[in-house]
């Protein structure tokens, strides 16, 4: 008993930076993954990491003119990734070119710029630091700023969440009855920045897309409703943050990649043991009902 | 007109710069069931789009009679089969007109979802996972969403194929039904013996429309073989339509058919 509450418990509840990590990534799962769920379904697995690099000038900026605060190169990071979110969209609604092909335009670009912007001042442990995050450094006002995200993100789900899944479902359906579909996509976009945004102290700017869509890729193997769907999404993130931060206590790893890792870890059960998984399609199908 | 559901003046929608729809006029009656027919490319579905506004106008206007709701089937769906939901989610879509973003679904919603499906003859697939549905069946579920949004004006853009004869006749069935409730329907169809049949009024679009009217005149043997004898392909240095600025209406439309006189167009006939 004692062993268990020494290795599952005790990290938490002796350390207050322990308990900061875990209360900002549980909250960062609860808004995130279920983005990563639509981001998913929309096929834009690949943007929310573009969007991911596409924070990084605007963080770089804050970095370069207030250090490292988490306020300024949040909002510099939102500024980055709204502008090419908007720039990238745009140009998908209203060229002919894909989405896919404008985002990698905008998202490279941005990148440069952030890279260019970090290397003239700043030493390289300064770039690992934006890059990378630290979970275990999660001070208050990160604490606080994840958490009006979270709530940003739900209500924002909760309202739009017809409009959502319409535009996902069929976006020419939703184009002859209403005018959101446009308006709706946008919105979704700014949550995905959003999230990363508030991803990106804890976790980094490359790896916090990572709770976005590692679980939401998982639980696509489990069901077929959008509804549980994100639900399982927000628990295998709650999941992979505990055995993550556990992890990277009990053997000193850095603690981001721990917990995508951890999230990684699922994705790959699920891919074999999930009921939409390849060992049961391979295993059970040589079983059938009469109609 | 008073009764006009749909007015159409010197309307033109295309792609590019080339006309799909070029300047059409006219009028579709509050309570008509049109089929708008044609050879391929020859404006049909653009028609719809326009409609439906999903397309803008590159020249005139489509005016809707204030208050009317349109249904709009469209012939190649942005469906995404691989999302996950059920045949009750996507139908429930429906309910938007009368719903909206953030309405509840009541029981009697539930219910009219219920017995829409009933209605295409799918009662009980409400749990089925749309990517398990067969073309038809898909076909029909979209057919019962058109039925639950309960529009004034209904376009559907060559909703039957794909579809076995039986559904056929369950499908046209349920168009007649509608006319019957006084609603404006407007069908894309292919099939001539079919629009023979169950089709008081025929559009016969090659770009322009070739006859407008009753079924029985407008698929008289001399209009299809002017529609057939339609030039589809673009042609991209095809003189530009200058608008004459004096001479707007009716007659101003078949005068413009002059980008296609070294070709078979449907005036050479």
């Amino acid at each position: 008993m004692d062993a268990l509450y020494g290795f599952f418990i005790a990290p938490f509840a002796d350390f207050g930076f322990m308990q900061r990590a875990l209360i900002g990534s549980l909250m960062l799962s609860l808004g995130a993954c279920p983005v990563g769920v639509f981001l998913m379904l929309r096929r834009m697995s690949l943007s929310g990491d573009a969007m991911a690099h596409a924070i990084l000038p605007g963080a770089a900026a804050g970095f370069l003119f207030y250090g490292l605060e988490i306020l300024p190169m949040t909002i510099g990071g939102l500024i980055a990734g709204i502008i090419v979110a908007l720039g990238a969209g745009a140009v998908s609604r209203f060229t002919i070119q894909r989405e896919d092909a404008s985002m990698a335009a905008f998202y490279l670009i941005s990148l440069a710029i952030g890279v260019l912007m970090v290397s003239i001042r700043g030493s390289s442990v300064d770039l690992m630091h934006v890059l990378f995050g630290t979970v275990l450094a999660l001070n208050n006002e990160a604490l606080a700023l994840i958490g009006g995200i979270v709530a940003v993100t739900l209500v924002s789900l909760a309202i739009f969440w017809r409009a959502l899944v319409a535009e996902c479902l069929d976006p020419l359906f939703l184009r002859s009855v209403s005018r959101l579909g446009s308006p709706v996509h946008f919105i979704f976009l700014g949550l995905v920045v959003l999230n990363l945004v508030g991803g990106f102290q804890a976790l980094g700017t490359l790896l916090s897309v990572g709770l976005m869509m590692l679980p939401a890729a998982a639980a696509r193997f489990w069901t077929v409703r959008v509804e549980p769907m994100c639900v399982l999404a927000v628990l295998i993130g709650f999941a992979s943050c505990i055995a993550g931060l556990l992890l990277s206590y009990h053997a000193s790893l850095p603690s981001g990649p721990a917990i995508i890792l951890s999230a990684g870890v699922v994705y790959f059960a699920s891919i074999l043991f999930g009921t939409r998984g390849v060992l049961r399609a391979r295993i059970v199908h040589h079983r059938h009902r009469t109609a | 007109m008073t009764n006009a559901c749909l007015t159409f003046r010197d309307l033109t929608l295309g792609y590019g710069s080339h006309p799909a729809i070029h300047h059409l006029d006219g009028t579709i009656r509050k309570g008509s069931l049109t089929a708008v027919v044609g050879a391929n490319g020859s404006g049909k579905s653009t028609l719809m789009k326009g409609i439906v506004g999903v397309l803008k106008p590159m020249a005139g206007s489509v005016i809707r009679a204030p208050g009317v709701r349109a249904a709009y089937l469209p012939q190649q769906s942005e469906l995404d089969r691989s999302f996950p939901a059920r045949v009750v989610d996507l139908v429930s879509l429906g309910l938007w007109p009368k719903r909206g973003m953030l309405g509840r679904y009541t029981k009697e919603d539930r219910e009219s979802v219920s017995q829409a499906l009933m209605a295409v003859g799918l009662g009980g697939f409400e749990k089925r996972p749309i990517d398990t549905l067969s073309g038809g069946q898909l076909q029909r579920t979209l057919f019962a969403r058109v039925l639950l949004q309960d529009a004034d004006l209904i376009l559907l853009d060559e909703p039957f194929n794909a579809v076995d004869a039986k559904t056929v006749g369950d499908l046209v069935q349920l168009i007649k039904r509608w006319h019957g409730e006084e609603r404006t329907i407007m069908v894309v169809v292919h099939d001539l013996d079919l629009v023979r049949q169950n089709f008081p009024e025929t559009l016969l679009l090659a770009r322009q429309p070739v006859a407008w009217g009753e079924t029985k005149e407008t698929l008289q043997p001399e209009n299809l073989l002017r529609a057939r004898r339609f030039h589809e392909a673009w042609e991209e240095n095809a003189p530009w339509c200058e608008p004459e600025g004096h001479d707007h209406g009716h007659v101003h439309g078949h005068d413009h058919a002059h980008d296609h006189h070294h070709g078979a167009g449907p005036r050479a006939a």
